[in-house]
């Protein structure tokens, strides 16, 4: 339990001071970093031909977001399925397939690094630098930027107080933000991760696979090729930028990748610190301490609920070993250095943040303490991705003010500018193409097993299916596994999952900002509906928990809960027979 | 309020629900159900069970659950429509009591210098008509000669008969009432089928009803949701499949209808329609419904201080003589310049007068001239035959016309004027000849009550700010008393529409009352502009409302209307989300407990049966919309507090309630159709 406390601490602790710095990174004020990053930026931006101070409109963001996202997005496809020929090859490892090179693109350029391959096996050491790990810096930049340019929105854009009537807000220069967040957030935080994993043993090199004799050789096997490599620095990115794509297969399961209890420390604070320094930053940026402060209670709120949930059931006995020597805590796909509990508080942290780097299996949890991963994903915005965490929360922040605003009996208004139809339709995108876009894949792909290939049958192979395509939508990219992901069929749905959910979440937002930016301001009175109180708060995380888990429960029933349910002897004990046999009657017996 | 013209109390009047039943059958064209997303979708739902019912049937197949789902549904569609059409029926009621009046009388038009005689139906914008005591206004129009007294009970219920002038503030005229006294020319200010209470009845009706702003934002939100459950229940079955679970469609519909929010899709056009129909009973005719939404978003109420917030007439409170002059000396004198003065200040002078113990011989005003108030002079007075000359007046007009005459002003008359402005009261100087007498204290009485009201509004955020035409130290004094927030003393019209611009670019929205052309201008750039009926016809079409009754204190109740209006909406919002959940545990166990036996734990209402666990969720669904109309119709309840406590009030009752009541009705229908033995 201390290791939990630890963790949650030590991270808030450090996220108050560096959200405090991020505000003043994005407001332009000084950093004690200027001395040396002012004129390295000036560099970056005269060399990719960037007019600074020149500043966008909503749209106009969207668009340099888009293209930039775009271009590397392509570059990295070229790499990966040239890299056969690429030099920084010592390994020898071919070029990717191009539906496999398209979802690793796809992956990495939304956050998300959902792996299809097995890095140390199928990336040279080029693709790991160039597609991955530079990827794993500028999407979370890029995520950063798009909510800071939306929190400008919403406060009426930069310039505010002279703007014209009906003017188009300046909302910042995407660029500009960009390189700030990797400049002055990114690559100074990985630095600082990457000595210190380095210091604890994580190989940090670029020569090629070691060979090692075995001690103990195992028949015709007797020596060992360690794969090695520039880890260290690729965890650190991995952790920090809620990107999740570890160097390895097993990923934060490895030694290699996660050595000593304190790197396994390092790494959980890492994957939470800068999504609640993000919350920390919103009150600062936006002068609202207020608001920062609701948002970090409410998602707080529902991390804590997740996370004591999955470590009870983690800790708890598998019901189907009662009686037996293994029963107690479940120990299946753990590693035995850290057992239950930091396995299960990794499991929901990593999901909860759209990191989506593991320390254990999530396919081996108990049902329950496989749902809740899940449950983080569909929320998705506690603390959520770098940037997109806190714009999935604004998105439940435009329903929850709708409807809670009229019930004051004013037509509903956020910071004093109205909610009306275009957001309305804006906001309603982005929460319909959640249950769009991961229940009708999921749908398809159990509708035909064969062509999807899923390893299990029953509830488990549903939520193997669900989980794949969430984790897609979430931009998380942990897997349940037991699927044959690499597959044609995979591939490019999930592909297709993972573009769209990463693209429009952050338009329609941005779009929602920009429109408001340019309302008249309405000031706050006692007729106001205050945001910043508990009462609102508990509107806000039940809005939360009825718009997203409502939609998903009966997949869930059909899942995780079903197979909960199946394997407790004393519920299966307590059927209503009858109920059951009306049930068969009205709907036909199982085939 | 005054007594007003059929006010159905009951929401289910048997006339109006003859209509509403009738419209709930032709509403189903689905041309019309389009317009309603969420209702559009259960009718689909219906005909989708309806064919199962039919295939069923043909093929000698169990119906009867198809058939028990399909007409549910077709309720459930019947009892939104019942809804909308009940809304309907009830507005056109009223407003129909208000046209009543105007049916086809004759009008005396003026052709030249001919009167011909024509129907009033035939009336059109511009035509001049006459009309003479004892005859009813054909149209709605503007007096432009004449002056006359009119009785206009049959439109505001109030009894005592009014004046209208033209060229005055009150010269606007409504069809239907009756001229009492004298023969006036009328120009008609509308044509045939396009006057207010035409527009507003077309506000009302199904057909021509434009969705108000925050209507159509509320209505993408629950499409939205509608769709999103479309998917979740669309892609049920091939998941199910996936553990051999089958489900019947007709199941799955039955699933998908609980799931949509049919409650507050199917009440939001009654809804809407309703809170018109509010303004209209409270005589207010709002021009659109977008007037009447914006009023619950009204952030500064400006309100002109007689009638609204002191009674309308000053009462004389007080004589004052300047030192030298005998009490008696100013009672008589003020007493003498009122005896002939027609408003209430005269009179309440001389009745001060006399109570203070003035007499004077009958015969002292034999010959007697009266010195009528104009605005040119601003006073008013006598000239008596024995050559006194006695005037009252206000304090710096009075000044003049003593040092006119040579007279000296006593050194403690500006101290006496102050004393009385100070204390909220307007000073009138009386003087006979070249002789400062005294001052007369003319008081504003403040309603009672006004205070708390305005402390009401205060705590949900409405400033309000006095208009008034009395110099600042008196406005300030009655301000004080009064409790408003903010005054504007010798406000001209300019000066309104001014304070409304400046409280616009502060983002604030504004409503004000007017009755004046030169109110045109500020009652057009208000958010909310109230004409006052009795009002100059430029005033009526530069506000978006017009209050049949030309009551002041209308502007309070507008503002409820609106804010009670958005509050329905977002209750039974927030009810019918929160509904989802008892509906998930009684249908999940019902559809999965075949193949998941386990799952029959979570039937935590033990219903007696899956057939019957579906077919009480639908019946909940389906019957909660008649069981809400009366609350969609009236409003829910409104008390003015804060924005804090009304969110915590209206969570505690529609959102917790929303979670917990379908529980206790599933439940409690799951019962009778045991009891009944219908299951």
């Amino acid at each position: 339990m201390i290791d939990v406390v630890l963790i949650y601490g030590l991270a808030f602790l450090l996220a108050w001071p560096l959200g405090h710095y991020m505000a003043r990174v994005f407001r332009s004020e000084r950093t004690w970093l200027d001395p040396i990053l002012n004129s390295l930026e000036r560099g970056l931006y005269w060399l990719i031909g960037i007019n600074s101070t020149q500043g966008m409109t909503w749209f106009g963001y969207a668009r340099a977001l888009l293209f930039s996202n775009l271009l590397v997005g392509v570059v990295a496809y070229l790499v990966f399925i040239f890299q056969g020929s690429l030099p920084l090859n010592p390994n020898g490892i071919p070029g990717m397939s191009w539906d496999l090179a398209l979802h690793t693109a796809a992956s990495f350029i939304t956050n998300t690094n959902q792996q299809h391959y097995s890095g140390q096996a199928q990336l040279s050491y080029l693709s790991q630098m160039v597609g991955i790990t530079a990827l794993q810096i500028v999407t979370p930049a890029a995520g950063l930027a798009a909510l800071v340019a939306i929190l400008r929105g919403l406060f009426g854009g930069r310039y505010a107080s002279t703007a014209t009537a009906g003017e188009p807000r300046d909302l910042g220069n995407y660029y500009v933000d960009v390189t700030k967040a990797i400049t002055r957030v990114l690559i100074p935080m990985s630095l600082v991760l990457a000595l210190l994993l380095t210091w604890q043993g994580v190989p940090s090199t670029f020569e090629g696979a070691k060979t090692a004799t075995l001690v103990d050789p195992q028949g015709e096997v007797t020596e060992q090729t360690i794969p090695v490599g520039p880890v260290a620095a690729m965890v650190a990115i991995k952790q920090l930028g809620t990107n999740g794509g570890g160097w390895y297969g097993p990923n934060s399961a490895v030694p290699l990748e996660n050595p000593t209890p304190l790197t396994n420390l390092f790494e959980s604070v890492s994957i939470i610190l800068i999504p609640i320094a993000i919350v920390f930053m919103v009150g600062y940026f936006t002068r609202r301490k207020r608001f920062g402060m609701l948002a970090l209670g409410v998602m707080t709120v529902i991390s804590v609920v997740l996370a004591v949930t999955v470590i009870a059931a983690e800790n708890g006995s598998n019901p189907t070993f009662q009686g037996l020597a293994a029963a107690g805590p479940n120990w299946e796909g753990k590693e035995t250095r850290f057992g239950p509990t930091p396995s299960a508080l990794w499991a929901t942290l990593t999901t909860q943040t759209s990191n989506g780097s593991v320390n254990a299996m999530h396919d081996s949890f108990t049902p329950v303490g496989g749902m809740v991963p899940m449950i983080g994903m569909l929320i998705n915005e506690t603390y959520g991705g770098i940037g997109v965490g806190f714009v999935n929360f604004l998105v439940f922040l435009f329903i929850a003010v709708f409807i809670a605003g009229l019930m004051v009996g004013r037509t509903p208004e956020l910071f004093g500018r109205k909610l009306e139809a275009k957001e309305v339709k804006l906001a309603a995108i982005a929460l319909l193409i959640q249950p769009l876009l991961i229940l009708v894949p999921t749908a398809i792909a159990l509708s035909f097993p064969d062509l999807t290939g899923n390893s299990n049958p029953g509830f488990h192979g549903i939520s193997q299916v669900f989980y794949e395509y969430t984790s897609a939508f979430a931009n998380n990219g942990s897997g349940f596994e037991g699927l044959g992901d690499n597959t044609i069929w995979w591939n490019v749905t999930t592909s297709a999952n993972l573009i769209l959910a990463r693209f429009i979440p952050i338009f329609a937002p941005l779009a929602i900002a920009g429109f408001l930016a340019v309302k008249r301001v309405a000031p706050e009175t006692a007729g106001t509906l205050r945001i910043e109180t508990p009462i609102f708060a508990a509107t806000l995380v039940s809005v939360i928990f009825i718009l997203t888990l409502l939609n998903f429960l009966p997949v869930l029933v059909l899942g995780p809960i079903g197979e909960q349910l199946v394997a407790v002897p004393e519920i299966t004990a307590s059927v209503d027979q009858e109920w059951v046999q009306a049930s068969r009657a009205l709907f036909g017996r199982p085939q | 309020m005054p007594s007003q013209s059929p006010q159905k109390k009951n929401v289910f009047a048997p006339d109006l629900v003859r209509v509403a039943l009738g419209q709930s059958v032709v509403k189903l064209d689905p041309r019309n159900m389009v317009r309603n997303p969420v209702m559009f979708v259960v009718e689909i739902g219906t005909v989708i069970t309806a064919l199962f019912t039919v295939v069923n049937l043909m093929n000698g197949q169990a119906f009867a659950y198809e058939l028990a789902i399909t007409l549910l549904l077709l309720f459930t569609v019947l009892f939104a429509n019942f809804a909308e059409g009940l809304a309907e029926a009830r507005g056109k009621a009223q407003a129909a009591s208000l046209r009543s009046a105007r049916s086809d009388t004759k009008a005396r038009r003026l052709e030249g210098d001919r009167e011909v005689l024509v129907s009033s139906l035939d009336l059109n914008k511009g035509d001049r008509i006459i009309v003479s005591a004892g005859e009813f206004i054909p149209g709605d129009g503007e007096i432009v000669e004449g002056v006359a007294t009119i009785d206009e009970s049959a439109i505001t219920g109030e009894s005592a008969p009014v004046v209208r002038e033209a060229g005055t503030d009150h010269s606007g005229v409504t069809g239907g009432t009756k001229v009492l006294s004298d023969q006036i020319i009328i120009e008609i200010t509308s044509n045939p089928g396009e006057s207010f209470l035409d527009r507003m009845i077309s506000l009302v009706e199904g057909a021509s009803r434009q969705k108000t702003p925050n209507e159509i934002a509320l209505s993408i939100l629950l499409s939205a949701l509608t769709l999103i459950f479309l998917v979740v229940v669309a892609t049920l079955l091939p998941i199910a499949g996936f553990v051999q679970t089958s489900v019947s469609i007709t199941t799955l519909v039955a699933l998908l209808i609980c799931l949509i929010p049919t409650t507050i899709g199917g009440l939001l056009p009654a809804i809407g329609i309703a809170g018109m129909d509010r303004a209209l009973r409270a005589n207010v005719i709002a021009k659109s419904g977008k007037a009447v939404e914006v009023a619950g978003d009204i952030d500064t109420l400006l309100l002109d201080k007689t009638g609204t917030i002191t009674i309308g007439n000053r009462q004389a409170t007080g004589f004052t003589s300047v030192r030298g002059i005998p009490a008696e000396k100013l009672y008589e004198a003020a007493h003498l310049a009122s005896l002939s003065d027609p408003t209430p200040e005269g009179k309440s002078i001389v009745q001060l007068a006399l109570s203070q113990g003035s007499h004077f011989p009958q015969t002292i005003m034999d010959g007697a001239t009266f010195v009528g108030f104009t605005a040119k002079t601003r006073m008013s007075g006598v000239d008596l035959s024995d050559g006194r000359s006695i005037r009252k007046g206000a304090s710096n007009r009075m000044r003049t016309w003593v040092e006119e005459q040579g007279g000296k002003i006593p050194v403690d008359l500006e101290a006496l004027v102050d004393d009385v402005a100070r204390k909220g009261g307007t000073p009138l100087v009386v003087a006979e000849g070249n002789t400062v007498l005294g001052v007369v204290s003319l008081s504003d009485i403040v309603k009672t009550g006004i205070q708390q009201r305005f402390a009401q509004l205060r705590k949900m955020g409405l400033r309000t700010v006095m208009i008034t035409g009395d110099n600042p130290l008196t406005a300030a004094a009655i301000a004080k008393e009064a409790g408003v927030d903010d005054y504007l003393a010798e406000a001209t019209p300019e000066d309104k529409l001014r304070m409304i611009r400046e409280e616009q670019d502060k983002g604030k929205l504004v409503a004000m009352m007017g009755d004046g052309t030169n109110d045109a201008p500020a009652l057009a750039q208000a958010d909310v502009g109230l004409a006052m009926n009795s009002g100059t016809q430029a005033a009526k079409e530069a506000g978006n409302m017009v209050d049949l009754d030309s009551d002041p204190t209308k502007l309070l109740e507008v503002v409820e209307i609106g804010k009670q209006l958005l509050i329905t909406r977002g209750s039974l919002t927030t009810f019918s989300i929160a509904n989802d959940v008892a509906k998930y545990f009684a249908i999940i166990p019902a559809i999965f407990a075949g193949t998941l036996p386990a799952l029959s734990v979570l039937n935590v209402m033990r219903l007696a049966s899956p057939t019957s666990a579906i077919l009480s969720a639908v019946i909940f669904n389906a019957f909660i919309i008649p069981i809400l109309i009366p609350l969609a119709l009236r409003g829910v309840k409104y008390t003015p507090k804060s924005a804090d406590a009304m969110l915590a009030n209206n969570l505690l009752v529609y959102g917790l309630g929303g979670l917990i009541v379908p529980f206790i009705g599933i439940k409690a229908i799951d019962l009778l159709l045991t009891a009944f033995g219908w299951i």
